[in-house]
């Protein structure tokens, strides 16, 4: 199996920051909090991307607010996908009133923008983690159960699936064995997606100030704090921004790749 | 076959058709598709070309207008049409020739026809955009042959759009449509594969009609014999992408050379001797039903009966309702008056009310094995489940019985570490056997099982059927559209036409006059293998017409 140049290096990126995120007491050299530089200092030998609005290296703060970003991004996403999944493989398996039920609940959820649902919960709600994985956790699995649905009813016509019904099997065999085998492909792939908005909508979140709360750090409230800035040539805020960026298509071009291989549900060892 | 090629129309020498195979997570490879296909057509003149799926027919045929369809590549030898080679032409020589000297006709009218669009713009749309005629002579000359084809109302037919009109209607409407610019040369791709019987004979005729009339030469590809020999001139039959044997259709059919065409001329011809009558295990007994939320009956009042060993087969065209019943006696579909009594027990008419055992000893086996199976099982976990599921065997013994269940079905064990994706159509068809063989049923249900088969592997299938039956005293209920099949398998017949039960009874006397009208019609619709099937037929009618 040959993997194509765009799917190594998104492949090297994302390991690259998952790695820094695991590690980030290990790698960065600065405390989190500490102020140990002049304000906005420029890049130097001392501080590589700089000092930031009240003057702690940039760096050690991009690095201990990329762990602290992709694990709400991740764990959100992972409860997005087990909310979602679980419900739309049910919704296409049951049909009748329960899928007419949740369909159209989802619908509901998706007819009002997620952010506006975000911010007025999160504004209501006390600022923890907790709360801010479960938020977007749930609101992501609208998508998922859309996506998860439409998979396994395409799937649950198959002959084999009418076979497994006739055979006398129940519900968990059906759901288990018989779709999410197939389903997974068109998932996985998904997973990446999901899992890149809730990078970009944790981020949105927090530059607008309603997301990870000081003394926790993470790229969208990096952003906001040190926006101000841009007005004098800094490029302060350009540094978390860019880490955003970098971390969405290197995760889109994995995406991307395994989508690309398993498009077909024929299957075969490899597929 | 001719022997002046300065007269002829088209000239295909030595032709080498090659294509790109990517298969999963190997290396991606070329394949011959065809290699070395030689073939000559004068004008007036039908050429058949047959052969089993992956034979490169169709690919042939489309060469015949420099047309590979994606990523197939023309790579050897020469395309004469009128004297001139268009292998490798450039596009604007091919977009000239392609609708003006050479048509094709599509398997399935109904994917081929834009369903936006009424029928005659699109039957004259070739002509207006070579410019052959105006606007005002195509739609006469569409008219014109219309009414040849036999189409209803042929003056205002083209005002309808594709979904108004019915399947065979639409395929003459594309023969219409290929023969409008006036071609030299029309490709017919499987033309009345996707009809009924009943059906195919009228197409046949007015192609057949058409031909003629126009004085055009053509190129018949299907897989089925009898039809050819009913249409063409020539024949070349093919396997493999090479040519097994080319000769007149007199020669092939009654004097075929080589073993893989006697192969094909003498297809179902198993003989089977009709078991006499015994005590039925499965009564379906006044069965209706309906689909939900519709208040039409399907089926209407539906009673048969099969013998424990016995084959009863189900006949009759589609939307007749045999897969309805099919659905009906599992219970996928519950009956919503009447009663399916099986070994003895009255079944409850849904799925959810029947015991493990009701569900066991009534086994399905589908059309499409391909669709039948979880693509990411292999065979042993496929014909394993079963064994577990019903019977609790594990580990070595499971094992065993899957090993023994591919012997049955004539094929190793070393099947079961495969993947469906890497056995061939027969062998789908065979694990799906053993899969229902596997639950030791009573009675298994064929629904349509070699009709998506080519013919030589569906007579493999049938044999291992029989063979089966005698083993194991497993009864049979056989759903078909193929005459053929029905012969060489049934006891008993049930002929169904619009949700009910025409005829039933003996295999013996369900075959035998005097017919009821469909069942005749039925009857005399499945061609034949032999020159002059189809005048003989069309004859007959229309002297009985005459008559009444």
């Amino acid at each position: 199996m040959r993997i194509p140049f765009s799917a190594m290096l998104g492949l090297g990126l994302t390991a690259l920051m998952v790695l820094a995120a695991i590690f980030s007491p290990l790698i960065a050299p600065y405390g989190l909090n500490e102020t140990v530089g002049k304000v906005w200092e420029n890049p130097s030998a001392q501080f590589w991307l700089g000092t930031d609005t009240i003057g702690r290296d940039i760096f050690s703060r991009l690095v201990y607010g990329g762990a602290v970003t992709i694990f709400v991004a991740l764990a959100s996403s992972a409860l997005a996908f087990s909310m979602g999944a679980f419900f739309g493989f049910l919704a296409a398996v049951r049909g009748g009133w329960i899928d007419t039920g949740l369909s159209r609940l989802v619908d509901v959820m998706m007819a009002v923008p997620s952010l506006i649902v975000a911010l007025v919960v999160l504004s209501v709600l006390p600022l923890t983690l907790t709360t801010l994985v479960l938020v977007m956790g749930v609101l992501d699995s609208t998508r998922v159960f859309r996506l998860s649905r439409a998979v396994a009813a395409d799937i649950a016509v198959m002959d084999y699936v009418e076979a497994a019904k006739l055979r006398g099997e129940g519900q968990v065999w059906i759901i288990f064995r018989e779709i999410l085998p197939n389903a997974m492909s068109p998932l996985v792939a998904e997973f990446g997606m999901r899992f890149i908005f809730a990078v970009l909508f944790i981020s949105t979140l927090s530059f607008l100030g309603l997301g990870i709360q000081p003394p926790l750090a993470d790229w969208g409230g990096m952003v906001r704090e040190n926006k101000d800035g841009l007005i004098y040539g800094k490029s302060a805020a350009m540094v978390p921004a860019i880490a955003i960026a970098v971390l969405a298509i290197a995760v889109n071009l994995v995406a991307d790749w395994v989508l690309s291989r398993t498009t077909s549900l024929k299957g075969g060892r490899n597929g | 076959m001719a022997k002046n090629s300065m007269a002829d129309l088209l000239e295909i020498k030595g032709l080498k058709i090659e294509a790109t195979s990517y298969p999963p997570g190997e290396k991606p490879r070329e394949v011959v598709l065809v290699d070395g296909v030689s073939v000559s057509l004068e004008k007036g003149r039908v050429l058949g070309l047959i052969g089993e799926s992956g034979a490169g027919k169709s690919t042939i045929g489309l060469a015949a207008m420099a047309y590979g369809r994606g990523g197939v590549r023309l790579t050897g030898g020469e395309v004469l049409l009128n004297g001139r080679n268009i292998r490798g032409a450039g596009p604007v020589t091919l977009r000239a020739l392609r609708g003006r000297e050479v048509t094709y006709v599509a398997q399935s009218a109904a994917a081929a026809f834009n369903p936006a669009k009424k029928l005659m713009e699109q039957v004259i749309e070739t002509c207006l955009l070579h410019k052959v005629m105006t606007r005002p002579a195509a739609q006469a000359r569409a008219v014109d042959l219309f009414r040849k084809l036999g189409l209803p109302n042929p003056e205002s037919f083209g005002n309808r759009y594709p979904h108004q009109v019915s399947g065979g209607q639409l395929q003459r409407a594309m023969t219409a449509m290929a023969l409008c610019p006036k071609p030299d040369l029309v490709i017919f791709d499987e033309p009345t594969t996707a009809l009924d019987v009943t059906t195919q004979i009228e197409v046949l005729a007015a192609i057949k009609e058409a031909i003629r009339d126009q004085g055009v030469a053509a190129i018949y590809i299907t897989h089925d014999l009898a039809v050819v020999a009913q249409v063409a001139d020539d024949i070349m039959v093919l396997r493999h992408g090479k040519t097994v044997e080319y000769g007149s259709t007199d020669q092939i059919i009654n004097r075929p050379g080589q073993a893989y065409t006697q192969a094909l001329v003498s297809v179902r011809e198993i003989a089977h001797v009709e078991k006499p009558p015994a005590a039925p295990i499965l009564t379906v007994d006044a069965v209706t039903a309906r689909y939900r939320g519709t208040n039409f009956d399907v089926l209407k009042r539906v009673s048969v009966d099969v013998a424990p060993g016995q084959t009863l087969a189900v006949v009759g065209e589609s939307g007749s309702g045999k897969s309805t019943l099919a659905r009906a006696i599992t219970g996928l579909l519950p009956p919503h008056q009447g009663a399916v009594t099986f070994a003895g027990r009255r079944l409850s008419p849904d799925l959810a009310g029947r015991s493990r055992d009701d569900l066991r000893e009534l086994q399905m086996i589908y059309q499409m094995a391909d669709t039948a199976m979880n693509p990411r099982q292999t065979v042993g976990t496929i014909i394993g489940r079963p064994l577990e599921f019903y019977f609790g065997l594990k580990g070595a013994e499971k094992a065993r019985r899957v090993a023994e269940l591919l012997d049955q079905i004539e094929m190793g064990k070393g099947f079961a570490e495969r993947y469906p994706a890497e056995l061939s159509g027969g062998q789908k068809q065979r694990v799906c056997i053993a899969r229902a063989l596997a639950a030791k049923p009573k009675l298994i249900i064929c629904d349509e099982v070699t009709s998506a088969l080519d013919p030589l592997v569906a007579d493999g299938i049938l044999k291992l059927l029989l063979a089966l039956q005698a083993q194991e005293g497993v009864a049979y209920l056989f759903i078909t559209h193929d005459l053929a099949t029905v012969r060489a398998i049934a006891d008993k017949i049930a002929v169904m036409y619009r949700g009910e039960v025409v005829r039933y009874g003996a295999k013996s006397e369900v075959l035998a006059p005097p017919f009821d009208a469909y069942t005749d019609l039925l009857l005399s619709s499945v061609p034949e293998m032999r020159l002059g099937w189809l005048e003989e037929v069309l004859g007959s009618r229309r002297m009985e017409s005459a008559g009444n």
